[in-house]
């Protein structure tokens, strides 16, 4: 016996149905919305002299943000460096060789650093290393970005490593091949995809930190070599002419904010198709 | 990404370092502190770096962090226009193995007080009792009686006043402060005097700039800002009314006739010229300093700095008009040249 | 335990296989590096939490815990209270999460339950595109974009509509709770969709067979029977983002005014644990002022571990998965 639906739930039903659509679109196109506008203020801003000027002092327009492009790229370096070995291979462990309770404790731990906000990273940061060592370097820039990728490497390296199916390991162990090189010449491999990805978001993530290199990495008009001297980079300048009076500076933190968004985005974009399209998803 | 694309990418890191190292053979100092002085610091910096050979890169975070980074060691050499207090001067001394800290004048500035009045193009007169009762948030709109008083003739809007003052610790707010405690006893009392207070009433925005950017967005506004600030970015500022009576626009001669009709003013303590008795006097002037440890583990630096300071307050000092400070009376500077034979 | 078993397996078995021998396979230093790299991270951790509970003692011996209920915030008398940051950090989350949780809930809702999974994988990907913009650019729009559109835009209506209630007293001045509230909300969005998303479609198709041939619209199915089944996930999922809004720094500090204040207006300014910090850290000297900072540093600490932890919990529970 078919039930006839009143009007009113009728009612209710389309229209509750067509909020939560509407509910989508606002949010979906927010992004639009954003990449719209730094498309509009920040890529006719780009030209030659942003990609290889050096900041100009105040008052005097033209001037780049050259150092700051590559002064980022030297931070996240160093943050990839500290960082990523350490959460990959406390991953491989959580993965392949500890027990129940201890790897509850460590997951409980790296969640528990994950969680910190990356400005109490930046005064921890701050007092590790650069009141220690004496001054702003982008070794400490790169100390706090790297704690802040620990988490994110433990966790993916640990899932796609058990997500790598239990006879691949059992083939190679009976194959003669002790517990370590199963591990590092076949389990990893075979999850490489998926490992690459989530060090990609990793790093896209920290990218765009900005609070943790207001005390650490502090800033620099001129090219800083080295890693022990003060560091100019995209994020920080963005922050410091955005808050500035000057419209040619205004300019500028558009353009640098639509250079840093496309590279994280991109970045990301690729290794989420990565993950769509690797081993993983097609064992799925 | 690629080992080999990685590769490459390091790679190309390594040869830029490289570079960097090779053009910049010269010696490189840090330095960090007030933003009140950091349009002519950095133009001294970009043009001493062809006479001295050395790279002195300079952060303006405020004088606070200029005081901070030079206590801590952080940075080679600090600025400041806050007047350190005892305390600050021996945590320098206990963070630094008993060495002192020397303040060395550089140049003088104004702190103007700007506004954003749509309409209103006229200067407008303030007196310091007026200043402290708008900052105090007693005076709230732009057509109060008191604010009308002084500006005869000036149709004043019904206005809100928002009030924008600094959020981080600053010479620029120490100097303001300064005077409002002269002038005003219900300031002194409830506010006081120093880089960083607490504010009864307004907005927060950090260093020179960001309180020139918030002015220029914000309809209504009353800020205070050192003279280039509001000069470079167009805003409008008014005319202070000083110990005399006179009421006074900050511009280099005003400026210099605070420092001069001041008594005293040896180069070897920092000195306070707010609210100075004169004719022709602005009366929110100060001067602004760099803050040197008397001893540099590396000889090289201490070289370099004694260098700087040396040209600073010599070739240096005609630069300093062209951005509107006032130059160093001359007896000052000449003392100033005497005590950097203090660094060692 | 598996490791103790295998510790005492492998050392065990010193005299049968000589050590070098088993050094050269591998296993012992690959077991000892990874281990030393997770004890290593334990002990960074150790390590950030001893800092700041070092670090903030000054300031618990000077206050106690009456330092968090007092607003005096003047570096210059040296009397420190964090009352009005802490105030700034509640309200802001509050209003980001008030906006954001029924937007994500009713987003989430039409990408599980809605839209086609061609549709919904793609807005999906779109929307945790959102989630990887950096929090400074937020803040870039925030200050040109979105304060100018507030105050132009949405306050006016607002006032003229609800002036009389004491959170739209006072003039709006662009940079307030309520700006730093709706750049948190767009902020977080992306997490409460993410998360209720993949729960609500988790929910077993049969519950949702069931109520339909009973006679249910697709509405009611959703409201009465998959939202309650998926709400333990998506409080985790509000929580989730929760934590993230309470220790955002960059995008805040842009919008909300800087003025350690604690009004109950939405439009006046105000001031956040992280934009303090943000502002007042580089130059903190003198030992209360910094320990002060770095109280309130521990203070968000704790709040982000408990609040993480909850949703940790509830979404364990729906997922039913291995710790």
């Amino acid at each position: 016996m078919m039930m006839e639906i009143s009007a009113t739930r009728r009612i209710v039903n389309g229209f509750m149905l067509t909020l939560s659509g509407v509910c989508t679109v606002l949010v979906v196109s927010v992004l639009f919305f954003i990449l719209g506008y730094l498309l509009l203020h920040g890529a006719s801003s780009l030209n030659w002299d942003f990609f290889t000027k050096l900041p100009k002092p105040s008052g005097e327009t033209g001037g780049g943000m050259a150092n700051a492009i590559v002064g980022s790229g030297k931070v996240l370096l160093m943050a990839t460096v500290i960082g990523v070995p350490i959460g990959f291979m406390a991953g491989v462990y959580l993965a392949e060789y500890s027990g129940k309770t201890f790897a509850f404790a460590i997951r409980y731990v790296v969640d528990l650093l994950n969680g910190v906000p990356s400005i109490v990273i930046g005064i921890v940061a701050y007092a590790l290393v650069v009141r220690p060592m004496r001054h702003f370097s982008a070794l400490a820039g790169g100390t706090a970005l790297g704690i802040m990728m620990i988490p994110i490497a433990v966790r993916t390296t640990e899932e796609f490593l058990r997500a790598v199916p239990t006879n691949i390991r059992e083939g190679a162990m009976a194959l003669g091949a002790t517990k370590a090189t199963t591990i590092f010449t076949v389990v990893i491999p075979a999850a490489i995809s998926g490992l690459t990805s989530g060090m990609m978001l990793n790093l896209a993530r920290v990218a765009g930190e900005t609070a943790p290199l207001l005390f650490t990495a502090l800033g620099n008009q001129f090219w800083s070599s080295g890693w022990l001297a003060p560091i100019a980079t995209l994020p920080v300048m963005i922050y410091n002419y955005a808050t500035a009076p000057e419209d040619d500076l205004h300019q500028q933190a558009w353009a640098a904010g639509f250079v840093l968004l496309t590279l994280v985005l991109i970045i990301n974009v690729t290794a989420r198709l990565i993950i769509a399209s690797g081993p993983a998803a097609q064992r799925r | 990404m690629s080992s080999h694309m990685l590769w490459k990418a390091t790679s190309a890191v390594a040869i830029v370092n490289f570079a960097a190292m090779l053009a910049s053979a010269a010696v490189q100092m840090t330095a960090a502190g007030a933003t009140f002085p950091a349009p002519i610091y950095q133009k001294w910096f970009n043009d001493y770096q062809s006479i001295g050979n050395v790279q002195i890169n300079y952060q303006a975070n405020g004088s606070g962090g200029g005081i901070k980074g030079v206590t801590e060691g952080t940075v080679d050499f600090g600025a400041s226009d806050a007047i350190l207090s005892k305390e600050q001067l021996e945590a320098f001394k206990a963070k630094n193995g008993g060495h002192t800290l020397l303040t060395f004048p550089t140049v003088l500035g104004a702190v103007v007080p700007s506004y954003n009045i749509p309409g209103i193009t006229a200067e407008l007169n303030f007196t310091g009792p007026i200043l402290a009762d708008i900052f105090l948030g007693k005076i709230k709109k732009w057509n109060d009686p008191a604010l009308a008083k002084v500006n005869a003739g000036v149709k004043l809007p019904d206005l809100d006043i928002v009030v924008l003052h600094r959020s981080d610790g600053s010479g620029t707010t120490f100097c303001f402060t300064d005077y409002l405690s002269k002038v005003s006893p219900e300031w002194e009392k409830q506010v006081g005097r120093n880089a960083s207070v607490s504010w009864p009433v307004g907005l927060g925005a950090s260093k020179n700039d960001g309180v020139a950017g918030l002015l220029k967005q914000q309809v209504g506004a009353v800020g205070y800002l050192e003279l280039i600030y509001a000069v470079k970015n167009h805003l409008a500022y008014g005319k202070v009314q000083n110990a005399d009576g006179e009421f006074v626009k900050a511009d280099l001669k005003t400026v210099s006739a605070a420092a001069a009709a001041s008594k005293g003013g040896a180069a070897d303590t920092q000195l306070s010229i707010t609210n100075t008795a004169g004719k022709g006097v602005y009366p929110i002037s100060t001067f602004t300093w760099l803050l040197v440890p008397d001893t540099f583990k590396d000889a090289e630096k201490a070289a370099a700095i004694k260098g700087f300071l040396k040209w600073a307050v010599t070739k240096g000092q005609e630069q300093a008009e062209s951005l509107d400070y006032a130059r160093l009376p001359l007896v000052m500077a000449q003392e100033v040249e005497k005590r950097i034979a203090l660094i060692k | 335990m598996a490791a103790t078993s295998y510790i005492a397996e492998t050392l065990g078995r010193r005299t049968n296989r000589g050590f070098f021998a088993r050094l050269r396979g591998g296993d012992e230093i690959s077991y000892l590096v990874t281990l030393a790299s997770t004890v290593s991270i334990l002990l960074i951790v150790g390590l950030i939490v001893f800092e700041l509970w070092a670090n903030s003692r000054p300031t618990f011996k000077a206050f106690g815990f009456g330092f968090l209920t007092s607003s005096a915030w003047d570096p210059n008398a040296d009397k420190y209270g964090a009352l009005p940051f802490i105030y700034g950090t509640c309200v802001t989350s509050f209003v980001g999460m008030l906006i954001a949780v029924p937007l994500g809930l009713a987003a989430s809702i039409f990408l599980a339950e809605m839209a086609p999974p061609k549709l919904s994988n793609f807005l999906t990907f779109l929307i945790e595109l959102l989630a990887a913009v950096p929090s400074v650019i937020y803040g870039l729009i925030g200050i040109f974009i979105l304060v100018p559109a507030i105050r132009t835009y949405l306050v006016p209506p607002l006032k003229a509509a609800f002036g009389y209630l004491p959170i739209f007293e006072g003039t709006f001045y662009g940079l307030s709770f309520l700006s730093a509230g709706i750049v948190l909300s767009v902020m977080v969005v992306p997490f409460i969709i993410s998360v209720s998303r993949e729960v609500l479609m988790a929910v077993p198709v049969e519950q949702r067979e069931a109520a339909l041939a009973l006679g249910a619209t697709k509405w009611e199915t959703t409201w009465d029977i998959v939202l309650p089944n998926a709400s333990t996930g998506i409080f985790g999922s509000i929580f989730l983002a929760l934590a993230r809004a309470l220790g955002e720094t960059m995008a805040v500090t842009m919008v909300i005014g800087n003025a350690p204040r604690i009004s109950a207006s939405l439009l006046s300014p105000g001031y956040s644990i992280a934009a303090v910090i943000a502002n007042e850290f580089a130059e903190a000297n003198g030992d209360l002022y910094i320990s002060s900072l770095i109280f309130m540093a521990l203070v968000l600490f704790g709040l982000t571990i408990v609040i993480n932890a909850v949703a940790r919990i509830f979404i364990m529970t729906t997922q039913g998965k291995g710790i």
